[in-house]
């Protein structure tokens, strides 16, 4: 009977498709962060998200100082040859994540590290805390409104300016940006010593610093590298939404947490899994629900998902973290 | 220890010096102020606007420098007062538009001010539904340069059940008047440009707020009458970060226009995006709520390059208020001298209007008195020359202005090769 369904019907499930895969594959760059840290401390960082959202505001500032336009700007580079546009998005990519990770170890060290010992409630708390201000200093630097983001790169179909199927270079940057680096995540955790490391901290902290491992060392690494991702997802999703505004740290980490508890908080790919359902359903949900029911949809599922399985999709009652 | 018990006993020290500041209030007033009163969202998005309805009212009273002599119609006597004017926030900055609870205490705040005589607001309608309730206990005039959804003065023919407009005028009388046209017109003059601009398919979306969703219902409800089809009208969720998805459905549909019911805060930007990111070249058409300079930059000029985003605005533009004789020109000349620059957003306009309307309320009753005021305002503004033309209230409160325009956001380039995306003046709109 699906195969009797018209080619445009499927074109546009095509479509959904690949714009849920690549909004997906965004929320799951953001959500490995909250993963890795859960796994390792047993802390849900809610600052995550605002710091992805200050990331952004990074990129355009360093947009600004090089000449391509301050946060009002409007006027797009298509003059400048694609080889100056390449080394500003390296610059912005260095930048963004070098402050996102900087910044987010910096959290780590004088806000977290003192609640280490206390009780777990006290560091969610204060994570809660940084994010209201991560939030409001997002609003003090791009100010209230949406911001735009000038337009780095093409919006030109791939397939041909009249094909059915749109695929743009903004597509392929978001998909050759992240898998690649979900991918070296992963690798990097399973083979490397610091990856061991972390797997051990995560397993048991005690068991761990008396084997010899500096585990605030490790700790310290993993809010590192969870904000070197957010920082590389904010100028993806910089790029390829055009929009950013100081409030969009909640909504797209929320997208991110809900991701991260569906796959199982804790486990790399389970955040992976969980951001691509979300892109989906959001995708799919806007096309055969409305757009209006979209959230409600997406949370909709991941009660019904917990319900029948509480530790998310690939969570297994036995932990093994990170 | 005694740190620990002090901390208590200061809160409630402070709770209680609170308590008593609050309830001592004075009850008689200065006799020689008359206090107006804007209440604005002077914070968030709105900003850029309501600094230019601000700028207007200023110049109004400016122009009067801030003094006026009434005489009692009565007994001849003449009192003269100075007008001290207050410019109060309904918004927040964590908000980023007005919030219900700023709203009902600037309506307070000026209800229990006996010297407060004129409320000027609000900027959205979803405000004044709390606030002219409040006001109108008071009896105190509320004039608003912006409120544009029709069923704060008008009732819902078709259903009587929601005891609009009545449920804002709690003690029967009216004392809400508005300087602008009302969603029912900007719809028809809407649908009336969508058939001139040849669209015979549009599709319709709304943010499903009370201003955009009163507007694209109304538009929906003016197809027939000037001949073109919907082919389906659904809500945005305005907290939703990209709309890609909806475009591409929409975009299977090959409408020739899509309507937006919305303001630029509700993410009218981030549609047009996405309507040109999945390939799409139709026009995008909004109201009054998308026609500022924030909607313009929303995008690059790029993006408005390959498709038109037209909006639609109660009353006349600045280009085409120099045209017209009386106040228009008037106003436009007096804002640049006092503020150096030209009136940019086209609220302007109205904020001085309605300072214009606050004066001659005053000068009609001849005394300080609120009722007196009220009904000055509400009987006595007739064949009114303003600002935006010669107009008059009707008894509801409504304007009798029935000109809108149509613009579209254009691009231009400067000599050294920048360029910049701005709302140009295009069409004249009348019934």
């Amino acid at each position: 009977m699906l195969l009797a369904v018209e080619p445009a019907l499927w074109n546009s499930l095509t479509q959904y498709l690949i714009n849920g895969l690549t909004f997906g594959a965004l929320i799951a760059l953001i959500a490995l962060g909250y993963t890795m840290v859960y796994g390792i401390v047993e802390l849900i960082n809610f600052a995550h998200g605002d710091l992805f959202m200050l990331g952004s505001f990074a990129s355009l500032s360093l947009l600004a100082l090089l000449g391509f336009g301050g946060l009002g700007f409007t006027a797009t580079m298509t003059d400048a040859s694609s080889f100056v546009i390449a080394g500003v998005l390296i610059g912005c990519a260095i930048l963004s994540v070098l402050f996102c990770a900087g910044l987010n170890f910096a959290v780590e060290y004088t806000v977290y590290r003192p609640l280490r010992n206390a009780p777990k409630l006290a560091p969610l708390v204060s994570a809660i805390g940084v994010s209201f201000i991560f939030m409001n200093a997002g609003l003090f630097w791009g100010g209230p409104q949406d911001v735009n983001f000038p337009d780095l790169i093409s919006n030109d179909n791939l397939l041909g300016k009249d094909a059915a199927i749109r695929i743009t270079y903004k597509d392929v940057l978001i998909i050759a940006v992240t898998v690649p680096l979900m991918l070296a995540l992963t690798i990097f955790v399973k083979v490397t010593r610091l990856g061991k490391a972390m797997r051990a901290t995560a397993q048991n902290p005690t068991a761990a610093s008396l084997m010899g491992i500096d585990t605030n060392f490790v700790i310290s690494a993993t809010f590192v590298i969870g904000g070197a991702l957010a920082g590389a997802a904010s100028l993806i999703y910089a790029v390829s939404m055009n929009t950013i505004s100081y409030q969009m740290g909640f909504q797209n980490g929320l997208y991110a947490f809900t991701a991260a508890v569906l796959g199982g908080i804790g486990r790399i790919p389970g955040a992976v899994l969980g951001g691509l359902i979300i892109g989906l359903v959001r995708s799919f949900g806007s096309a055969f629900v409305g757009e209006m029911w979209v959230n409600a949809l997406v949370f909709g599922i991941l009660i019904i998902i917990l319900i029948f399985r509480p530790t998310g999709l690939l969570g297994t009652p036995v932990r093994e973290k990170v | 220890m005694p740190i620990r018990l002090s901390i208590p006993l200061v809160a409630l020290a402070l709770v209680l010096i609170v308590g008593f500041a609050a309830g001592r209030r004075e009850s008689t007033g200065d006799p020689t102020v008359i206090k107006v009163v804007s209440s604005l969202p002077r914070s968030g998005s709105a900003r850029p606007q309501t600094d230019q309805i601000v700028n207007g009212i200023k110049l109004a009273f400016k122009e009067i420098g801030y003094r006026i002599e009434l005489t009692d119609p009565v007994t001849q006597q003449k009192t003269p007062y100075r007008i001290d004017y207050f410019d109060l926030d309904d918004a927040t900055a964590a908000a980023g538009q007005f919030t219900i609870e700023q709203e009902i205490a600037n309506a307070n705040q000026a209800r229990m001010d006996p010297d407060v005589m004129a409320y000027i607001g609000t900027y959205n309608s979803g405000a004044a539904k709390v606030s002219m309730p409040i006001l109108n206990r008071a009896n105190l005039l509320m004039v608003s340069p912006a409120n544009t959804a029709e069923r704060l003065t008008k009732p819902d023919t078709n259903n009587r059940e929601r005891h609009e407009p009545g449920c804002y005028r709690p003690s029967g009388v009216v004392n809400y008047c508005r300087v602008v046209p009302t969603d029912d017109l900007q719809s028809e003059l809407s649908a009336l440009w969508i058939r001139d601009l040849g669209c015979k398919k549009i599709y319709i979306l709304d943010d499903n707020q009370t201003y955009g969703q009163g507007i694209s219902n109304n538009v929906e409800s003016f197809a027939k009458k000037y001949g073109f089809e919907v082919l389906g009208h659904q809500s945005i969720d305005s907290k939703s970060l990209e709309f890609s998805s909806m475009m591409t459905t929409i975009k299977g549909l090959k409408p020739d226009l899509i309507y937006f019911g919305g303001t630029t805060q509700s993410k009218a930007g981030q549609l047009f995006k996405d309507m040109v990111k999945v390939g799409m070249t139709c026009p995008m058409m909004g109201p009054d709520g998308c026609f500022e300079q924030v909607m313009a930059d929303s995008a690059s000029p790029d993006v408005f390059e390959k498709a038109k985003f037209y909006a639609t605005f109660g009353g006349l533009p600045i280009d085409a208020l120099k045209t017209l004789g009386g106040r228009g020109g008037e106003f436009i000349r007096g804002y640049k001298e006092e503020y150096g620059k030209d009136p940019l957003e086209a609220y302007s306009s109205y904020g001085y209007e309605c300072g214009l309307v606050v004066i001659e309320a005053l000068r009609q009753a001849g005394k300080k008195d609120r009722d007196a005021i009220r009904v000055a305002a509400l009987t006595k503004i007739k064949n009114f020359v303003g600002a935006t033309g010669t107009w008059s209230f009707d008894e509801q409160g409504d304007t009798t202005n029935q000109t809108m325009s149509g613009n579209e956001v254009a691009v231009t380039t400067n000599d050294k090769g920048e360029r910049t995306a701005a709302y140009k003046f295009v069409k004249l709109l009348k019934k």
